[in-house]
């Protein structure tokens, strides 16, 4: 689960806070983050990802502020409890697949587990490409790579960032389908943060940041 | 995974850069490490030799001149002295014993040395065949000479005038082979030797050999002789430590002779050599801040393309300080495989030149361990944490904010 409180931030230099809306999202729950460009969707991934700490306000993920906690309590948690799928895969190109699941163990201190990566590249269908380098892979593959690296130490949430830009219907729907199934899978709560209204019609519920006011409501 | 994995495949992934930055750094220290152990050896070698050598006496002239000559013997001479100098010499106080040196001929260019058994004994030198001469033109090989010469016990051969070789040849009075030298690693190993009366009796052209064996016996070396018999020089050895500041200067004052000390001429030679070493040396140095340039260079560059792969890592978890410490590894690693490479590289060199005896007369050999090559993988590891310092940084402060930014 995650929720949101008063939660504002200013990025320096700028002229005015963004506000984010209150808001609660259960244990589990897939949910889709709506808006335009500069509507403050990047911020709002950020510090509920851990990656920023806002100015003021609560952000509560799996049952921790992440605005409270110090910088090396931050990188821990980032490691073992959120999952991201960035828009650019941004796989580590001199390491195979398979490392670059091994990395997020690492990273996370988590023990590593050969058994564990197979078992979630054989669920995403690239056992086959285990062994490939990140440039060696379709752009389709790549994102199924990043998919499984954010789920593969099984975190409490599940972020991914405009995941069908540039994908047609079809694919739209494998992608979001397969990040559904991916979040279930460990339990973990999925935020899509999108412009794209297709993945809106797809989920009950969705937060709208940006011109119009925030709705909570399915 | 862990992280000194993780740096070896970011710089293999990178196999040029690595592999042209590990050779710049390698040949820096490569070109420090021949030099130093070519000095270290040369400087061991020349010790060595005049060791046992307390103190030379010959001919006016340049004393570094004298020593080179008669010690080394790669120099001519400055002239000879009178036997019964010499022999005034070897009653002075503070002298323990003296060992006469005459020189004129050469084996292909292996000098012809005149002179007792105790010059021998001086390097070591064992008879691996034969016997020690006994009577005039009867001569001992040194362990090259021996090899190069082809000579065997029992063989005559001629001496040819001057020091070098391709002078004329005494045809008419034959040396013959009685005795080959075990190898000594010293001078003794490229020299002739032989008493002092063969080399007065070939100057003079007394006898001939073959009126030496009719006689049974030569007539002993003897230096009651009438005529004015000169020796090239005069090798010292002190009874007392006290002589260094009494003895030479009472030769070189109230002799016409001159004295020479090999310890003080050696390191006044090795002084002049050190001159150019140490150009060397600078020169060395500019090439390895060079390759600490480019490996500073290189790892920034490959920062710059990686400022993603480094955000992404941010974001799975690990602190700045692992970043850091990631990106110092590299510059780590690189320094220490430029050390191992450089080291055995110019370890290579010196074993070649050895073998292919690039100095002449001085042994060379890689299997040689120089303190200072401690010093130089110090220096390596310095140049390559200094370099990866600032893309070390930069890696600090990768801003993981990147990996949503880019749209």
């Amino acid at each position: 689960m995650f929720e949101l409180k008063q939660l504002k931030h200013r990025y320096r230099g700028a002229q005015q806070d963004i506000v984010f809306p209150d808001w609660s999202v259960t244990q589990g729950e897939h949910t889709v983050l709506i808006g335009p460009s500069g509507s403050g969707k990047t911020t709002l991934l950020s510090i509920v990802g851990g990656m920023l700490t806002p100015q003021s306000g609560q952000a509560i993920v799996a049952g921790q502020d992440v605005a409270a906690l110090s910088p090396s309590a931050l990188d821990r948690f980032r490691g073992q409890r959120i999952g991201l799928v960035p828009q650019r895969m941004h796989l580590v190109s001199s390491l195979t697949v398979a490392e670059n699941l091994q990395l997020a163990q690492y990273l996370a201190h988590l023990p590593q587990e050969a058994a564990r990566i197979h078992t979630v590249l054989d669920r995403l269908g690239l056992a086959a490409l285990a062994q490939r380098r990140p440039h060696q892979l379709s752009q389709g593959q790549a994102q199924r790579v990043a998919i499984a690296r954010a789920v593969v130490n099984g975190p409490s949430l599940l972020l991914a960032d405009e995941p069908t830009a540039n994908l047609d219907d079809e694919a739209t729907d494998a992608v979001i389908d397969l990040l559904e199934r991916e979040a279930s899978a460990v339990g973990a709560t999925l935020l899509i943060a999108s412009h794209d209204s297709r993945v809106k019609a797809r989920f009950g519920r969705h937060l709208q940041l940006g011109k119009a006011r925030a709705e909570a409501a399915a | 995974m862990n992280i000194v994995k993780l740096s070896v495949k970011q710089l293999a992934a990178r196999p040029l850069t690595t592999s042209l930055n590990i050779l710049l750094l390698a040949i820096g220290i490569g070109t420090v490490a021949v030099l130093m152990l070519f000095n270290a050896q040369l400087q061991d070698k020349l010790l060595a030799t005049g060791k046992n050598v307390d103190l030379v006496v010959g001919a006016k002239g340049s004393p570094l001149q004298l020593i080179l000559a008669t010690v080394y013997h790669v120099d001519v001479p400055p002239g000879n002295i009178p036997l019964s100098e010499a022999k005034r010499i070897a009653q002075m106080r503070f002298v323990k014993n003296t060992i006469p040196l005459a020189l004129g001929d050469n084996l292909l260019g292996h000098r012809i040395v005149g002179t007792t058994p105790d010059y021998m004994a001086l390097y070591g030198g064992k008879l691996a065949e034969g016997r020690m001469w006994k009577v005039s033109m009867e001569a001992v090989l040194g362990s090259n000479v021996a090899k190069l010469s082809r000579l065997k016990l029992g063989e005559l051969f001629a001496g040819s005038h001057g020091l070098a070789a391709g002078g004329e040849l005494h045809d008419d009075n034959k040396y013959q082979v009685v005795g080959i030298i075990a190898p000594t690693g010293t001078v003794l190993d490229d020299l002739v030797l032989t008493n002092l009366q063969s080399v007065w009796d070939l100057h003079e052209g007394e006898k001939t050999t073959n009126q030496l064996y009719a006689n049974g016996a030569s007539k002993p070396a003897s230096v009651e002789d009438d005529e004015p018999r000169e020796v090239t020089a005069l090798l010292v050895q002190y009874s007392t430590p006290l002589a260094v500041l009494a003895l030479p200067r009472q030769i070189n004052a109230n002799t016409n002779l001159q004295a020479a000390s090999p310890a003080l001429e050696s390191a006044r030679l090795l002084s002049i050599v050190g001159f150019g070493l140490d150009a060397f040396r600078a020169f060395a140095g500019i090439l390895i801040v060079s390759a600490g340039l480019s490996v500073f260079v290189a790892l920034y560059t490959a920062l710059k393309e990686r400022r993603f792969d480094l955000a992404v890592m941010r974001m799975l978890g690990s602190s700045r300080l692992r970043l850091c410490s990631a990106v110092l590894l590299e510059g780590l690693l690189l320094a220490v495989g430029a050390a191992a490479f450089g080291l055995a590289a110019a370890h290579g060199v010196a074993e070649w030149a050895g073998r292919v005896q690039l100095a002449h007369g001085l042994p060379l050999t890689g299997w040689y361990w120089v303190k200072d090559e401690g010093w130089l993988v110090l220096l390596a590891v310095g140049v390559g944490l200094v370099a990866s310092l600032l893309p070390a940084i930069q890696a600090y402060r990768t801003d993981i904010g990147t990996v949503l930014a880019e749209r």
